[in-house]
C-alpha cells in the first residue's frame, strides 16, 4: 500500500505575525516554522495505517528550499520518502494542480491531508485534487478504519458525526482524533537525513487568483470590567452599549 | 450572466448563514446589474423556499433529491445549475461542507475561488475584490479573483440578513449527479437535534477546565438556554470527554464568529483564540485577573463563576 501525505511548512502556532512595510510580504525573521497541525494528524494516521499495514509513506510539500527542516521531520516520524515541488505555494488553485500533478501516475491508495492549512486557512486543496484525479474525498475525518480496500470512517459534521464508508483509493482531509501524533525518536531523527528528498519542478498553472496586500487587525481597546458582585451589569452593558443582547 | 447562491437547510428550514449569502448575492447582483438566483437542494416546503425570496434572491431553484448529501452531489448539482444560468459568480456559506463543494466547483467551472470572504465582494471592471482572514484569524488578506467565473464562500455572520425582498418564483429542477457521489456510502449519523448548531448561533456561551468537571456544565447550559446561545468549550474540556468533540472551539476546533461570545473559565490560549477571534464581542469571566483571554476581551468579570454564572443566570431571567 502506498500513501502519499500533503504537508505545509507554516508558522508554529504561537508565531507572532507580521508582514513587510509594503503589506506584500510575510515577515517571517524570528518565525519557527512547524508541519501544519493538522497535517501532523494526516502523517500520524499514516504511521499507524503503516504499523498495521505495511504501507510506503511519501511526503509532499509544495514549497521553496526553506521548508526542507519541516521535510526532514515529516522523515524523522516516519514517512520513507519525500517530494518537494519547488515553487512558492502561491494559492490553492496552484497547489492542488501541483499536488495532482504528482499523485497523477504515482499509484497511491490513499492521499492524506489536512483538513486545514493553518496560514490560509482555505480547507480545499485536498476536494480540488480529488476533483482534479477524479477520486472521492471526504473532509473532516476524525476516524478511519481500513479493512481491505474499504474504508470506513467517521467526519465531522456541524452539531456531531456521520459514519461512511469509502473504497480505496480516496483523498482524505484529516483532523484530531484520527491519531495520536508521533514524536520522532533518535533513530527516525538519523535515517530521515538519508531518506530520499526528490526535488521535482512545478507544473506551469494559469493563475486566477492574487494576493494584493496583507494587513493585521486592529488592536483590541482594554477590557471593561464589570465587579463579580453586579452581573446585572454586565449583562445591562452587553444590552444598550454593545447591543448585543 | 447572474449570481447563483447555494442554500443550504438544517431540519427543512434555510440556515441563516444561507439567507446571510443570499443577502450578499443580491448586493452583488446589484452592482452588477442581474438577477440573484438561489438553488436549494433537499426537501423543503413552498414557506422555507420564501425565506430565500425575502433575503433577495429573484428566482429560486428547487432540487429535490432524496439520498446522502455530500459536497461531491451538491457540487455537481450546483455545477449543472450555473452552467444553465451562465453564472459569473457561485456564492455560498463558509463550512467544512461548503468548502468541498467550492473546490469541487472551481476545478468544473475552472473558476478562480476564495473561502471564508468576510464582505460582499467588490467589483472593478472582470474582477472582484474579497477580504478574507488568514493565519487563523491572526491577519487579514485582499485578493484579486480574475477569470470569467468566481467561486466564492462567505464567513459566517459577515453580512446582515435582508429582510425585504421581493417574492421569488420557484422552479423544480434536477441536474445530473456525478458518479462519484456513489462511491460515497453512507452509514449512520449523531447528531444533536433541536439545539442551536454552535457555527450559526448569534451567542454562544463557552466553558473551560475552570469548570472542574461534566456535572458543572448546568449552569452552562441554562444560561446558554435564557439568551438563546449555543454552548462551547475549550480543547481540554472535549479531549477529557466532558464535553462532545464537536463543541471544542479554537484553532483545532470550530471557528466561531457570533455577536457575542462568552467565556467561562477558560485561560484564553491563543490556540482558543484563533477559533473566537472573529466575535463581535467578547465577555470573559475568570477568577485570575492575569489570564490572557483578558487581553482579547471586551467586557469580563474577575471572579469564581460558580457564584458569578448563578447571579448572571437570575439576571438574565429578567431581561
Ligand atoms: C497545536 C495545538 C492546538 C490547540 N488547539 C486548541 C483549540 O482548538 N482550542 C482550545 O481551546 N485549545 C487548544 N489548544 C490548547 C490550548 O493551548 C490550551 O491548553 C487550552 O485552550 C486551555 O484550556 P482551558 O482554558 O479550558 O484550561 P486552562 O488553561 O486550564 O484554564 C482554565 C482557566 O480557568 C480559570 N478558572 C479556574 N477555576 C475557575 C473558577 N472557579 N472560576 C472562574 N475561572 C476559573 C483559570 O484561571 C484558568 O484561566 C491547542 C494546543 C496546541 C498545542
Ligand atoms: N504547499 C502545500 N504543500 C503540500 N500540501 C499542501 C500545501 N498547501 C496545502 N496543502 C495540503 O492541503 C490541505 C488543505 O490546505 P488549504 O486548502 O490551504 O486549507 C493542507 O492541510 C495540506 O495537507
Amino acid at each position: 500500500m502506498k500513501i502519499l501525505v500533503c504537508i505545509t511548512n507554516v508558522p508554529d502556532t504561537t508565531s507572532k505575525i507580521s508582514f513587510s512595510d509594503d503589506k506584500k510580504k510575510f515577515n517571517d525573521a524570528g518565525v519557527q516554522f512547524i508541519i501544519g497541525p493538522y497535517d501532523e494528524y494526516a502523517l500520524s494516521k499514516a504511521v499507524d495505517i503503516k504499523e498495521k499495514n505495511n504501507a510506503t509513506i511519501v511526503v509532499l510539500n509544495v514549497g521553496g528550499p526553506e521548508t526542507e527542516p519541516t521535510i526532514r521531520k515529516a522523515l524523522a516520524i516516519g514517512a520513507d520518502e519525500a517530494i518537494r515541488v519547488n515553487a512558492a505555494p502561491t494559492d490553492a488553485w496552484f497547489v492542488a494542480k501541483q499536488i495532482a500533478a504528482v499523485a497523477k501516475d504515482g499509484g497511491y491508495d490513499l492521499i492524506l491531508m489536512g483538513r486545514e492549512s493553518i496560514d490560509f486557512n482555505g480547507g480545499v486543496v485536498h476536494g480540488m485534487v480529488a476533483e482534479l484525479l477524479g477520486l472521492p474525498s471526504v473532509s473532516p475525518v476524525m476516524k478511519m478504519d481500513l479493512e481491505g480496500t474499504k474504508a470506513t470512517m467517521a467526519k465531522e459534521i456541524e452539531g456531531g458525526k456521520e459514519w461512511l464508508e469509502v473504497s480505496l483509493p480516496f483523498v482524505a482531509g484529516c483532523q484530531e482524533p484520527i491519531a495520536e501524533w508521533k514524536i520522532p525518536n533518535m533513530r527516525g531523527i538519523m535515517s530521515a537525513r538519508t531518506k530520499p528528498l526528490n526535488v521535482v519542478e512545478p507544473v506551469a498553472v494559469e493563475a486566477n487568483v492574487s494576493y494584493d496586500q496583507f494587513s493585521l487587525p486592529a488592536p483590541k481597546g482594554a477590557v471593561k470590567l464589570v465587579d463579580a458582585s453586579d452581573p446585572a451589569k454586565l449583562l445591562d452593558l452587553l444590552k444598550n452599549e454593545a447591543k448585543v443582547l | 450572466m447572474s449570481i447563483l447562491i447555494f442554500a443550504e437547510g438544517v431540519d427543512k428550514s434555510i440556515k441563516k448563514s444561507s439567507l446571510e449569502a443570499v443577502s450578499a448575492g443580491f448586493a452583488l447582483a446589484q452592482k452588477l446589474s442581474t438577477e440573484a438566483i438561489a438553488i436549494a437542494i433537499g426537501e423543503y416546503d413552498a414557506a422555507a423556499l420564501q425565506e430565500l425570496g425575502k433575503a433577495g434572491a429573484n428566482k429560486v431553484l428547487h432540487v429535490n433529491v432524496a439520498g446522502y448529501p455530500s459536497a461531491i452531489a451538491y457540487a455537481s448539482i450546483i455545477a449543472g445549475a450555473a452552467k444553465e444560468a451562465g453564472a459569473s459568480v457561485v456564492l455560498l456559506s463558509k463550512s467544512a461542507l461548503g468548502d468541498g463543494i467550492v473546490s469541487r466547483l472551481s476545478v468544473q467551472l475552472n473558476a478562480a475561488s476564495a473561502t471564508g470572504v468576510l464582505a460582499v465582494p467588490e467589483v472593478s471592471g472582470d474582477t472582484l475584490k474579497v477580504r478574507k482572514s488568514i493565519y487563523t484569524g491572526k491577519a487579514f488578506a485582499e485578493l484579486s479573483l480574475t477569470g470569467a467565473v468566481k467561486v466564492i464562500s462567505l464567513a459566517k455572520n459577515a453580512v446582515p440578513v435582508k429582510e425585504d425582498g421581493a417574492a421569488a418564483t420557484v422552479e423544480s429542477k434536477t441536474y445530473p449527479l456525478s458518479d462519484l457521489a456513489g462511491k460515497l456510502v453512507h452509514q449512520k449519523e449523531e447528531k444533536a437535534s433541536g439545539d442551536i448548531l454552535l457555527t450559526e448561533a448569534d451567542i454562544v456561551v463557552s466553558g473551560g477546565r475552570g469548570l472542574k468537571g461534566p456535572e458543572n456544565w448546568g449552569m452552562i447550559e441554562e444560561l446558554a438556554k435564557i439568551l438563546g446561545a449555543a454552548t462551547g468549550c475549550s480543547k481540554p474540556v472535549s479531549d477529557l470527554d466532558w464535553r462532545p468533540h464537536h463543541e471544542h472551539v479554537g484553532q483545532t476546533g470550530v471557528k466561531v464568529s457570533p455577536n457575542l461570545y462568552i467565556a467561562v473559565g477558560i485561560s484564553g490560549a491563543i490556540q482558543h483564540l484563533a477559533g473566537v477571534s472573529a466575535s463581535k464581542v467578547i465577555v470573559v469571566i475568570n477568577k485570575d485577573p492575569e489570564a490572557p483571554f483578558f487581553k482579547a476581551a471586551d467586557y469580563g468579570i474577575v471572579g469564581d463563576a460558580f457564584e458569578v454564572v448563578p447571579k448572571l443566570i437570575e439576571a438574565a431571567k429578567k431581561l
